[in-house]
């Protein structure tokens, strides 16, 4: 395990690097000047001179780029150009608001698909099965942008049950994880239906069976444990997703979050944060690999031993 | 001989589909209103005879502009997928084919572009590249090729060993003509899933840039922007986030089905 993880941990490196220099050619190879897309087509040809020496435009494309990996290496992610601030310390103080929606949000859809896919995959054919997986593929189908306000209209405005925007306590927080983890909850349920209903066919089921136990001990027991390896492949592939889906999230529910520095930054044209926050949420998704790699070959062993 | 069991997902989905495309392409034909015509006599007009989905902020008619909406979600999605379609298809084939040190930097640059969350790249470009729909199209496509470089690059693979790809090659066929007229046609099933699943994607993207604003610009009507000016009217008027809001689930919906019901009927799953 130990070597499997050292190799991991080294093959970060070029991932990481690969991303910060996409991120970098997004910002400074696409055609159109980002001085004038900030100042607007009137600026004055000194306000341009000067905007784009602040900023090291002016400079070779190897430099920039240089100078851009040494910054990153050293945690300076440049100024704002907005408030003049260091984009590090902005992301900073908004990265935690997202973590914790991101990680609500992936609490909620495994709570929600562990019974859901259990339930559906120990009775395959049965209504209860059918009931689930309507419900499921509902889940997959209505997007966040109207999970959210639909759940505003009938908990926050009718029912008055939980509040309507903002941060604050947990009850702040329920909304905008559902909204963000009902797809996930959706898309896992149905894997783990289909793999544990196999599951429940295979030999060893029969045997333990045969043995005396009771079916839903059997799969519980054993049926379980061979049945959630592709669910967590699959968990790690819709992270990305997960990940993304918090900046529709902070839009709609106005938390306080990157997602929501980042589309600020966009509609401000402050191409410093916009790197700076597209660049956070990639390297996060890199890292949240790494974890989900190391989580799978904790569950099963055949995937460290190669 | 065993029948063919029926295939409800795919029913339903190719349904569901057929009607989305008979919308877009008949709706604005048979609803002859103006999208963009502004009645500010009927702001916020509950659902009724003359305006069966009600009307908007500006009194314009909702049902035309769902219409209309479809005509640039179906259009949009059909074109990024036929792009991602294409290009994933050929960069893929052709790494496959060319092998060695090609093959290599191919898949090590789809590798960072998949490491890279999907919707965010298309965040990213259509930051970058400003809204409009050349450019949205652009940002769509950016993010979907990836994954069918990788399915047609792993096929090829496999299927290049196989006898018909052997003889082609032996009778002297190049890459392009191996690739185009053996190869490709030999996947189009699994690529017709992937595809499907696919557009159910690229319809989300789209609303969810366009919600943000960095999508389709109003006045044009999209799904996404629709649903973001009705957020504004949520507790008076909830007619004008349902409306866009059902639409996008029930376009989805169907291509969700129709890739099931495909993967069901030719026993592939989708990368």
């Amino acid at each position: 395990m130990k070597r499997y993880i050292v190799r991991r941990l080294l093959s970060l490196v070029p991932v990481a690097l690969g991303v910060a220099s996409l991120t970098f050619a997004l910002i400074h190879l696409i055609p159109g000047d980002p001085v004038i897309a900030m100042l607007g087509d009137n600026a004055s040809n000194a306000d341009i001179v000067g905007l784009r020496q602040r900023l090291g435009l002016d400079r070779p494309l190897w430099d920039q780029y240089a100078a851009f990996l040494y910054g990153l290496a050293h945690g300076d992610l440049g100024r704002s150009i907005l408030t003049n601030e260091p984009v590090a310390r902005l992301i900073a103080e908004r990265f935690p608001a997202t973590l914790e929606l991101a990680i609500a949000g992936l609490a909620i859809a495994i709570l929600i698909a562990l019974p859901l896919g259990f339930a559906a995959g120990a009775n395959p054919g049965r209504p209860i099965d059918l009931g689930a997986m309507s419900f499921a593929i509902l889940g997959i189908s209505i997007p966040h942008i109207y999970l959210g306000p639909l759940l505003m209209i009938v908990f926050s405005l009718d029912l008055g049950w939980l509040p309507l925007t903002g941060r604050g306590g947990l009850s702040h927080l329920v909304l905008p994880a559902l909204t963000l983890g009902a797809a996930l909850a959706a898309i896992l349920a149905r894997m783990l239906r289909q793999s544990l209903a196999a599951a429940g066919e295979a030999d060893y089921i029969r045997t333990a069976l045969a043995k005396g136990r009771s079916r839903l001990a059997a799969l519980v027991h054993h049926g379980l444990r061979n049945a959630i390896s592709p669910v967590v492949t699959l968990l790690g592939l819709q992270l990305g997703g997960l990940l993304t889906g918090t900046i529709v999230t902070e839009i709609i529910f106005s938390w306080p979050g990157l997602g929501r520095l980042l589309i600020t930054a966009i509609s401000a044209r402050d191409y410093p944060l916009v790197e700076g926050c597209v660049l956070t949420f990639a390297l996060t998704y890199v890292l949240v690999n790494l974890v989900t790699d190391l989580a799978y070959a904790l569950i099963d062993p055949r995937v460290r031993i190669e | 001989m065993k029948r063919r069991a029926f295939n409800a997902s795919l029913m339903i989905g190719a349904s569901l589909v057929a009607t989305l495309v008979l919308c877009a392409i008949a709706g604005p034909l048979v609803v002859r209103v103006n999208p963009d015509a502004i009645d500010l006599a009927r702001t916020l007009a509950p659902p009724g005879p003359g305006h069966w989905l009600g009307c908007d902020a500006l009194g314009r008619d909702l049902l035309a502009r769902i219409l209309w909406g479809a005509r640039i979600s179906v259009g949009v999605s059909s074109i990024v997928i036929a792009l991602s379609l294409i290009a994933g298809s050929l960069i893929g084939g052709f790494a496959a084919l060319a092998g060695g040190r090609i093959d290599e930097l191919v898949m090590r640059a789809v590798d960072i572009v998949l490491a890279f969350p999907g919707f965010l790249l298309a965040i990213a470009l259509a930051a970058i590249l400003g809204p409009g729909l050349p450019d949205l199209v652009i940002a769509l496509a950016a993010m979907g090729w990836t994954s069918y470089a990788r399915l047609v690059r792993g096929e090829v693979l496999a299927l290049r060993e196989r006898d018909f790809a052997v003889a082609a090659s032996a009778l002297g066929a190049r890459p392009a003509r191996l690739l185009l007229r053996h190869l490709l046609p030999a996947l189009s099933g699994p690529l017709m899933v992937q595809a499907s699943f696919g557009i159910g994607g690229i319809i989300v993207a789209e609303a969810a840039l366009s919600f943000l604003g960095l999508g389709v610009m109003p006045p044009a009507p999209s799904w996404g922007n629709m649903l973001d000016a009705g957020r504004a009217f949520i507790l008076v008027a909830p007619h004008l986030t349902t409306a866009p809001g059902v639409a996008i689930g029930l376009a989805v919906l169907g291509f969700n089905l129709l890739g099931d019901g495909l993967a069901q009927m030719i026993g592939s799953r989708p990368v």
